[in-house]
């Protein structure tokens, strides 16, 4: 092993002498401590290193010894319901081992290893394996967890064997000698292998109206929702992790709360996923680097996220990834960056940051996996980000702008007068539309497509209008504008708006969400056609039926959804011209 | 950490001075982060930390301000040990400096522990959820944005905007309902005034609650360099109170602007890249290592909540201090110059306000079961009528519907009648029962947040005679 000495310290960034022969992304033991940390630059025999923990209490002069292998995750049986830090090391372990505050220098396995998993085989002696195809089976609570040939090693089976094994403990030899257990580990930085990449055409469901049916997201899609404080970034990235219909979610808290953490933690075990009816807890894996964790390991922790999320999709599984929030990632880049005095980009940003930004939305995707015969696999990320003053031309927001898919805009007034989720209807888009067509004439109805662009209308509409009521008054416009301020009202409080914490619509189904749309639209419809008849809107909004249109949300029952259209239908014909 | 060396080392090797830091040189063996004693010319001794050392350079910053410092006779001791404070429960009523030395003219305690400043992360997987509603007797607070045990909420307020009035009302008012126990001020006055630091004394002093309290004064006058020192002493000493002797500590901030000019003053000075307005880039880490130190730990009775209080430049809410500091804490009580002026007591501007653990203290058995929707309306319904109120300034008020005229109505009684309420110390049941009063002057159909039954149970309209 490589040993160098420590030459300057200056916060989470030292340097150190003597270290000719180390390669870049090195992972580094750093003083009598061992503090782990990893190589970022080289300067003849110099090595600058940013540590993964607070570097108080270091001398020049300590050693640092190179271990000569990249910063990397175990990957096997134990990785559900785990939480872990922004390196991988289990939270609760470290609790164990050194009590309510996190300590220096401790080092803990990301999996268990005296844990005996049961591994049923799938394969036999004299089969010929590659990377990824499938050796075995685990069950994982009630997870089919698929124990698969590592990237790049392939071989014929010689022997496999089955029963009761610890991660580390071999369950398969191959005829080269390749001994392989349950455990893998890979490299954070390097994205794991795929056969090829396919076209988004599934969408995420999400049972969030607004963005399901408005501005939806695909099964392997991108998405950022950036926002001020205050406008629901987290609580929106949380009902993502909650109702989303993939089998895994890797939520990372990076650089936030630590009470939103616990929130987290408390909750989802007592959650139940709506679609299997077993604890959500069960099907998340939770990485915190709260934002007074040491900020070299907050730079990590996306990667080693999105590398768990990326080792399931090559299981075949559909992965949703939540990053909360990208912003405290790019500060801790910069924060890095500037100890290394590096010409900084724009507001002190390096000038690699979207690079590393769209490298990293790059490893989201639909894929066909690397493995023998079929299977499709995705990765889902959903980032936020957190602009300064809510200024959408930062740095961070612009760059992601350019490479993600949907685009949830979230808006400070809008969270002013609890209108959640805060999304800006007119600054949102989804570039998904098209090719999830197909799917939701399918699954939702025909006429989707038509009644969302209605309702897009609509509100686009409502702006033009209301900029004119600011300069004349309400009074001023035609009934047939006035009309349409009723209409898109109707939208926006009893469609768009939908409370996180209501027992009742928190989640609201898909075909729930198409008949509130055309509820509404039905509505709008008809009240044209009565008022081109003459009734006034007046008389319209005497009706009982608006008082109905108020309560949707409560209603449980889609037949009852079903029989209000009707009633809307008859109510609004049956209005006489008042003479 | 590591044994401290037991030979002290002396240097008289001085090159360079400038704003709060030194640069010694030829240093050995300094570690990163430890104290160090800087002793004048005339025998005064000073105290300071190292922020940066390589083999030939060390950098000090020098808590007490670096004037009459020379760079031929100043000796700079390396004491090898982190910054540091003594702690004892005797400090409640008791006053220190910035870095923990008695001010008020008594003793120096004696310590129970001797604890590092800096503290350690809490383990995201020890803390327990916050879930006990504080009646801060404010309705603005305890209806809209409601305050629970281990949350951190800061005050955003502006120059001359009455914040200190509202600090000193929640920490005489502030209790747990069910619960005899009053809470453990620790109080860190950073930068300001002494007439600032003295209404807080007085307002303690006639509450009787003068021996609950342990002050920290770095005031206007006191070295820049201290105030980074100050907040971390009061919530180190805060950590003791809550985890070891399981009290209850209220931490009060103020002001958080001051900390973090200081902050910036020593980025300057060590010549490093700024990021916004000249703030370090740094400053969200720092800022959180602040902030973050509030919570609940699961077995432990005690618990740290934590109110900052800062300035906002020019009512700046977008500026980057009060920005980062929403970012990191749990909500904010914005106050508006406007509802000021206009004789709002206190000035809460109830829109920007929020509170993000509110839904983990409120409802059945801990306030009441129409708590949210209340809220929830109450904030509609009073943002649509402000909007209304731009409206009229340029249609005038006969260019609105009836229902407009309803909602215009309402926005003022909200804020005459339930966010005005001066030293009146209101009950929870009070604060909502105002909330259902004001909800009559709109039509029932307009409750669109509230549930039937709530509306049935708790609408003026509905309540039995008597009730």
């Amino acid at each position: 092993m490589m040993q160098g000495t420590i030459s300057r310290i200056s916060g989470p960034v030292i340097t150190a002498r003597g270290m000719k022969g180390a390669r870049m992304y090195d992972v580094v033991k750093v003083g009598e401590e061992a503090l782990r940390g990893e190589i970022i630059r080289l300067e003849g025999d110099e090595a600058v290193i940013q540590v993964y923990e607070d570097t108080t209490g270091l001398t020049v002069g300590e050693n640092v010894e190179d271990t000569e292998t990249p910063l990397s995750v175990e990957l096997g049986p134990g990785l559900l319901s785990s939480i872990y830090d922004g390196v991988q090391r289990p939270l609760p372990v470290l609790l164990a081992k050194c009590g309510d505050f996190i300590a220096r220098g401790i080092s803990a396995p990301g999996l268990e290893r005296e844990r005996k998993w049961e591994f049923s085989p799938s394969v036999k002696e004299g089969d010929k394996v590659s990377g990824g195809d499938v050796i075995g089976i685990v069950r994982e609570f009630h997870f089919e967890h698929r124990i698969l040939v590592p990237p790049r090693v392939s071989g014929t089976v010689k022997e496999i064997r089955s029963g009761s094994f610890t991660v580390e403990e071999t369950v398969c030899v191959l005829d080269n000698g390749t001994r392989l257990s349950m455990m893998q580990v890979w490299p954070v930085r390097i994205p794991r292998p795929i056969r090829k990449k396919l076209d988004p055409v599934l969408p995420l469901v999400t049972g969030q109206r607004v963005f399901d049916c408005i501005f939806p997201v695909t099964k392997g899609g991108t998405a950022m929702i950036p926002g001020g404080f205050g406008t629901g970034k987290t609580v929106s990235e949380q009902t993502l992790a909650k109702w989303s219909d993939t089998q895994i979610v890797v939520y990372i808290g990076c650089g936030e709360r630590g009470n939103e953490m616990t929130d987290v933690l408390a909750e989802f075990p007592e959650l139940v996923d709506s679609r299997t009816g077993l604890p959500l807890i069960e099907r998340t894996i939770l990485i915190a680097n709260t934002s007074n964790m040491p900020v070299a390991a907050r730079e990590a922790s996306i990667y080693t996220g999105i590398t768990i999320a990326e080792y399931f999709r090559d299981m075949g599984y559909d992965v949703a990834l939540m990053a909360d929030s990208t912003s405290r990632w790019g500060e801790a880049l910069r924060e890095v960056s500037g100890r290394l005095e590096e010409m900084p980009g724009e507001e002190g940003y390096p000038a690699y940051l979207a690079t590393r930004l769209s490298a990293f939305y790059e490893r989201a995707g639909r894929v066909e996996c690397e493995c023998t015969g079929e299977r499709i696999g995705s990765v889902t990320v959903v980032g936020a980000v957190s602009p300064p003053g809510g200024d959408f031309s930062e740095p961070i927001t612009q760059n992601t702008l350019r490479v993600v898919g949907t685009f949830w805009a979230l808006d400070t007034s809008l969270a002013y007068r609890r209108h959640f989720p805060s999304v800006n209807w007119i600054k949102s888009y989804s570039l998904y539309l098209d090719s999830i067509g197909d799917w939701y004439v399918e699954h939702v109805a025909k006429d989707w497509r038509e009644l969302r662009e209605k309702t897009m209308y609509l509100l686009q509409k409502e702006v033009e209008l209301q900029e004119i009521v600011q300069l004349v008054g309400p009074d001023a416009l035609p009934e047939s504008e006035k009309a349409i301020l009723e209409v898109t009202r109707m939208i926006r409080e009893d469609f768009l708006q939908q409370s996180a914490y209501s027992d009742t619509d928190s989640f609201c189904p898909m075909e729930k969400q198409y008949l509130m749309l055309k509820v509404i639209m039905t509505y709008y419809t008809q009240m044209n056609d009565a008022m081109n008849r003459g009734v006034t809107l007046k008389q319209i909004q005497g009706l009982p039926i608006r008082t109905g249109i108020g309560r949707m949300k409560d209603i449980g029952n889609t037949d009852d959804l079903k029989k209000m259209i009707g009633e809307i239908s008859t109510g609004l014909t049956a209005l006489e011209v008042e003479k | 950490m590591k044994q401290a060396p037991l030979l002290t080392r002396d240097y008289r090797t001085i090159t360079y001075v400038s704003g709060p830091l030194v640069f010694v040189s030829n240093v050995k063996g300094a570690s990163f982060g430890e104290m160090v004693r800087i002793f004048l010319k005339d025998g005064e001794e000073r105290t300071g930390q190292v922020l940066d050392i390589s083999e030939d350079l060390a950098v000090v910053q020098v808590f007490e301000g670096t004037r009459g410092i020379d760079t031929e006779v100043t000796k700079v001791r390396f004491t090898g040990e982190p910054a540091r404070i003594n702690v004892s429960i005797d400090m409640l009523g008791r006053v220190f400096s910035g870095v923990g030395k008695a001010r008020d003219g008594g003793p120096e305690i004696i310590p129970d522990a001797i604890l590092d400043i800096a503290g350690t992360p809490i383990n995201p997987s020890a803390r327990d959820k916050p879930a006990d509603f504080i009646q801060t007797g404010m309705s603005t607070i305890d209806g809209l944005n409601t305050l629970v045990r281990g949350q951190k909420l800061p005050i955003f307020s502006g120059s001359g905007l009455p914040a200190n009035k509202l600090a000193a009302q929640i920490a005489r008012q502030a209790k747990v309902l069910g619960e005899g126990e009053q809470f453990a001020v620790v109080f860190v006055a950073m930068g300001i005034t002494h007439k600032e630091a003295s209404f807080f004394m007085r307002d303690f002093e006639s509450t009787g609650a003068l021996e609950r309290v342990v002050f920290f004064m770095n005031l206007a006058d006191d070295p820049t360099v201290e105030r980074i020192a100050a907040p971390r002493c009061g919530l180190t000493v805060a950590e003791y109170l809550a985890f070891t002797h399981n009290l209850h500590v209220l931490v009060i901030l103020t002001d958080m602007i001051n900390y973090c000019e200081a902050l910036r003053e020593i980025s300057t000075a060590r010549e490093e890249v700024p990021g916004r307005r000249g703030y370090p880039g740094y400053m969200y880490t720092d800022l959180a290592s602040i902030y973050e130190r509030a919570g609940r730990l699961k077995g432990k009775s005690g618990s740290i909540t934590q109110i900052p209080i800062l300035t906002m430049p020019d009512d700046d809410i977008t500026h980057p201090v009060p920005d980062l500091t929403g970012y990191i804490t749990e909500g904010q009580i914005v106050l508006s110059r406007d509802l000021f002026r206009r004789g709002a007591d206190p000035p809460v501007d109830a829109l920007p306000c929020l509170s993000r653990l509110m839904n983990l203290g409120i409802g059945p058995g801990k306030t009441r079961e129409d708590h949210r929707g209340v809220a929830d309306q109450l904030y509609a319904s009073y943002a649509y009528g402000r909007d209304l109120r731009r409206l009229v300034a340029i249609v005038g008020e006969e260019a609105l519907t009836e229902l407009d005229k309803k909602y215009l109505k309402f926005a003022d009684e909200i804020e005459k009648r339930f966010i005005t309420q001066g030293d009146e110390d209101r009950s929870i049941e009070k604060t909502l029962s105002t909330a259902w009063d004001l909800f009559a002057i709109l039509p029932e159909d307009e409750l669109k947040r509230i549930k039937k039954e709530y509306i049935a149970k708790y609408h003026p309209a509905h309540r039995e005679p008597g009730r």
